[in-house]
C-alpha cells in the first residue's frame, strides 16, 4: 500500500515537472549530401557549396520546420567552423567569396528550424581549394563578337588612311549645326550648348564634347557667342579645353572667353532651372543638347522652342529620343551621335572607323535573321537539334554560358 | 606632352578596363581604375564650385543683366555650405556623446535638413511637375495630323494612351479580342516598339565600341584641348 503511494507521488511529481518545463522545439532534419566546389571563371576567391535539401524543407508544408540554412566553414588545417552566412529555405547553394586562392577548406551547412532548433550537420567530403582562372571563359562568344567588331573598325581605319576613299551616308543633324551657329550669328544672338547631365566618363558625353570641337570652331570662325553651361566639373574643364582648341584652331585663339564655359550644379533639376532660366533672358538661336540627357530633355528642349531657336539634339537614351523628335528640329538617334565627331571632322581615317561599325551591324542583322528563323522553326517542328540550337545562340552565343 | 600624357593615361586605363572583363585577375585593377576617376572628380568638385561662385560673383559685381538671381546663387550656396560644414542643429551621435559634432550632417531636424526638406525638395519637385505642361505642349504639336505618317503616328500615339488606361478596356470590349485597345497597345509596345529600341540599342552599342577604339587608340583627340 505504502509502495502503491510513493508510486503514484512519483508518477505524479514527474508529470508535472515535464508538464512545467518548456518545451524542447524538434530539430529539423540536416541536408542531404553536401558539395563543394571551385567557383568557376574567377580569381580563385570563391568556392560555390550546393547541398539537397532537408527532408523536413518541403516547397508548401502545413508548418514549415526548416526555416533556412547556416553554411559553416574552416580551413583544412584549422580547428573550429565558423559561420560564414546563411540561406533561406528551399535554397540549395551559396557562394563563399571570401576565400584565400590555395587555401584548403571544409564545409558545413546545418538546417535552422523555428525557436533555433538546429539539425546535425551535413559537411562536404573532402577540402575543396579554389584556384584561378587566367581568363573567363562565359564571356568567350561576347569577346570574338568584340573582336570582330574591334578588328573592323581598326582595319577600315587602316584602308582609310591608306587612301581609300569610303562613303558615308548624309545625316541631317550634322548637316544642320552649321545652318543653326550661321542663323545665329545673323541675328546676333548665343549659341547654347549642353553637353548632357552625366560626367565624362560616359560615352555620351564624350560623343557630345567631341561635337562641341565642331560648333566651338564654327562659333569662333563666325564670332558667335558661345555658352556652355556644364552639370559636372571634369565636364566643364572638359570642355573649356576643348572650346579653346577650337578656338586656336580657327585662328581666333583670342575671341575665346574662358567664362563661356561655365559649371551650375551637379542636381538634375538645379541644373534644369539654370539652362531653362539663361534660355529665357538670352534667347539663344540656336540650341544643342549632345550627350546623357534624362527627364530634363523635354524641359530643355520646349523652352528652346519657347524662345523659337533652332534645336539640334543628339542622344543614346532611347527613352528620352520621343521628346527630342517632338521638340527639337533635328535630332541624332543614338549612333549618330557617336558617328558625329567622325563626320564632322571630315578626316577620312575617323570615318573608316563608321564602315567598321557596319560590319558589326551585319554581323548583328545576321543573329536577329538566324535567331528568328530558328525561333520559328522551333514552334513549327518542334526538333531538338532545332531547340539545342536556339538555346546554345540565346545562352552561349548571347549569353554568358560561355563555348 | 599635354595631349600625350592624358591620352596614355585614357589609353592604358581603358585597355586595363576592357581585360578585366575578360580576365579574372584583373577585375580589382578595374575597380582601382574607378575609384581613381571618383578621387578626380572629387577634387575638380572644387573647381567647380569655385567657378560658380567666380562667375555670380562677377555678375552681382558687374550690375550685369540677371545679377539678382546670380546674388540668391551666391547666398543660397554659402549658406548651404555653412550650415552643413558646422552641422549646425546637429545632435551628437549616442555613440560618441562627448563630442558636439559627431552627428550626421543630413540627421532629421538639423538645419542642413530642414534646408533640403523644404527648400531644395519642393523646388525640385516644381521643376519636374513642369514636365506635365511640357509634354501636354510637345504632344500637341507632334500629333499634328499633317501627312500620313503623322497619321499613323497620332493613331498609335491614341491608341496607346487609351489602352493603358480603365476607359481603353471598357469602350472597347466589344470588340474581337485582338482589336481591343488593350491588346493593341500590348501588340505594339511588345513588337513594334520593342524591335524599334532593340534596333536603337544595337547601333548605341556599335556606336560606343567604336568611338572607344578611336579614343583609346588617339584616332580622336578632340576632347584633349589643345598642347599650347
Amino acid at each position: 500500500m505504502q509502495k502503491s503511494f510513493f508510486f503514484w507521488v512519483l508518477a505524479g511529481g514527474l508529470v508535472l515537472s515535464v508538464g512545467a518545463s518548456p518545451v524542447l522545439a524538434q530539430s529539423p532534419r540536416p541536408p542531404g549530401e553536401v558539395r563543394a566546389v571551385d567557383f568557376p571563371n574567377d580569381a580563385g576567391e570563391a568556392v560555390q557549396v550546393e547541398w539537397e535539401l532537408s527532408p523536413d524543407d518541403q516547397p508548401q508544408p502545413a508548418e514549415r520546420l526548416v526555416v533556412a540554412y547556416e553554411i559553416l566553414r574552416r580551413e583544412a588545417a584549422g580547428e573550429s567552423f565558423t559561420k560564414i552566412g546563411e540561406e533561406t529555405y528551399q535554397s540549395r547553394s551559396f557562394k563563399d567569396d571570401r576565400c584565400t586562392r590555395g587555401a584548403s577548406y571544409l564545409y558545413r551547412v546545418v538546417a535552422l528550424g523555428p525557436d533555433g532548433a538546429r539539425s546535425p550537420a551535413a559537411a562536404t567530403r573532402g577540402p575543396v581549394t579554389p584556384v584561378m582562372q587566367y581568363f573567363d571563359f562565359s564571356q568567350l562568344w561576347f569577346g570574338v563578337i568584340l573582336l570582330i567588331v574591334g578588328g573592323s573598325v581598326v582595319y577600315y581605319i587602316q584602308l582609310a588612311r591608306s587612301g581609300r576613299e569610303l562613303k558615308v551616308r548624309r545625316i541631317a543633324g550634322l548637316e544642320a549645326v552649321d545652318e543653326a551657329v550661321g542663323r545665329a550669328t545673323e541675328m546676333g544672338r548665343p549659341c547654347l550648348y549642353v553637353p548632357g547631365i552625366l560626367d565624362i566618363n560616359d560615352m555620351q558625353t564624350l560623343a557630345g564634347v567631341t561635337v562641341l570641337s565642331r560648333v566651338a570652331g564654327l562659333t569662333a570662325e563666325f564670332d558667335a557667342r558661345l555658352d556652355v553651361p556644364t552639370s559636372r566639373s571634369l565636364v566643364m574643364t572638359a570642355c573649356k579645353e576643348t572650346v579653346e582648341a577650337a578656338y586656336l584652331g580657327a585662328g581666333r585663339p583670342d575671341a575665346f572667353n574662358e567664362d563661356s564655359v561655365y559649371y551650375l550644379t551637379d542636381e538634375q533639376f538645379g541644373y534644369v532651372a539654370g539652362v531653362t532660366g539663361k534660355m529665357l533672358r538670352e534667347r539663344p538661336a540656336a540650341c544643342f543638347y549632345m550627350g546623357a540627357f534624362f527627364a530634363e530633355s523635354l524641359i530643355l528642349a520646349e523652352t528652346g522652342n519657347a524662345v523659337g531657336a533652332i534645336q539640334v539634339a543628339g542622344t543614346a537614351m532611347p527613352s528620352q529620343l520621343p521628346f527630342f523628335v517632338a521638340a527639337c528640329d533635328y535630332t541624332l538617334i543614338g549612333e549618330e551621335l557617336f558617328a558625329a565627331s567622325a563626320y564632322l571632322s571630315g578626316e577620312s581615317h575617323q570615318l573608316g572607323s563608321l564602315k567598321g561599325q557596319d560590319v558589326g551591324k551585319v554581323l548583328g542583322g545576321t543573329l536577329v535573321v538566324v535567331g528568328c528563323l530558328l525561333s520559328t522553326a522551333v514552334v513549327l517542328t518542334d526538333a531538338a537539334v532545332l531547340n539545342h540550337m536556339l538555346t546554345y545562340l540565346t545562352e552561349n552565343v548571347l549569353g554568358s554560358q560561355g563555348w | 606632352m599635354k595631349r600625350t600624357l592624358p591620352l596614355l593615361i585614357a589609353a592604358v586605363t581603358g585597355f586595363v578596363l576592357i581585360g578585366a572583363h575578360f580576365v579574372p585577375y584583373t577585375q580589382s585593377w578595374g575597380e582601382e581604375a574607378m575609384i581613381w576617376f571618383d578621387i578626380l572628380a572629387a577634387i575638380a568638385f572644387i573647381l567647380g564650385g569655385a567657378n560658380l561662385v567666380k562667375l555670380n560673383l562677377q555678375k552681382v559685381s558687374d550690375r550685369r543683366a540677371g545679377w539678382g538671381y546670380a546674388a540668391v546663387t551666391v547666398i543660397a550656396f554659402f549658406l548651404t555650405l555653412v550650415v552643413g560644414m558646422a552641422k549646425m542643429g546637429v545632435h551628437p551621435s549616442p555613440q560618441f556623446a562627448q563630442f558636439a559634432w559627431s552627428g550626421d550632417y543630413v540627421q532629421e531636424g538639423s538645419s542642413f535638413w530642414f534646408i533640403y526638406q523644404y527648400a531644395f525638395y519642393p523646388l525640385g519637385a516644381t521643376m519636374f511637375a513642369l514636365l506635365a505642361c511640357f509634354i501636354a505642349s510637345a504632344a500637341f504639336r507632334a500629333f499634328r495630323a499633317k501627312n500620313t505618317e503623322a497619321i499613323i503616328l497620332l493613331s498609335t500615339a491614341f491608341i496607346v494612351l487609351v489602352g493603358r488606361t480603365y476607359a481603353g478596356t471598357a469602350l472597347t470590349g466589344w470588340l474581337p479580342e485582338a482589336l481591343q485597345f488593350d491588346n493593341l497597345t500590348g501588340t505594339i509596345m511588345n513588337v513594334f516598339n520593342l524591335a524599334g529600341n532593340r534596333a536603337i540599342t544595337i547601333g548605341i552599342g556599335l556606336g560606343v565600341v567604336s568611338l572607344s577604339l578611336k579614343i583609346l587608340l588617339g584616332v580622336d583627340r578632340s576632347y584633349l584641348g589643345t598642347e599650347e
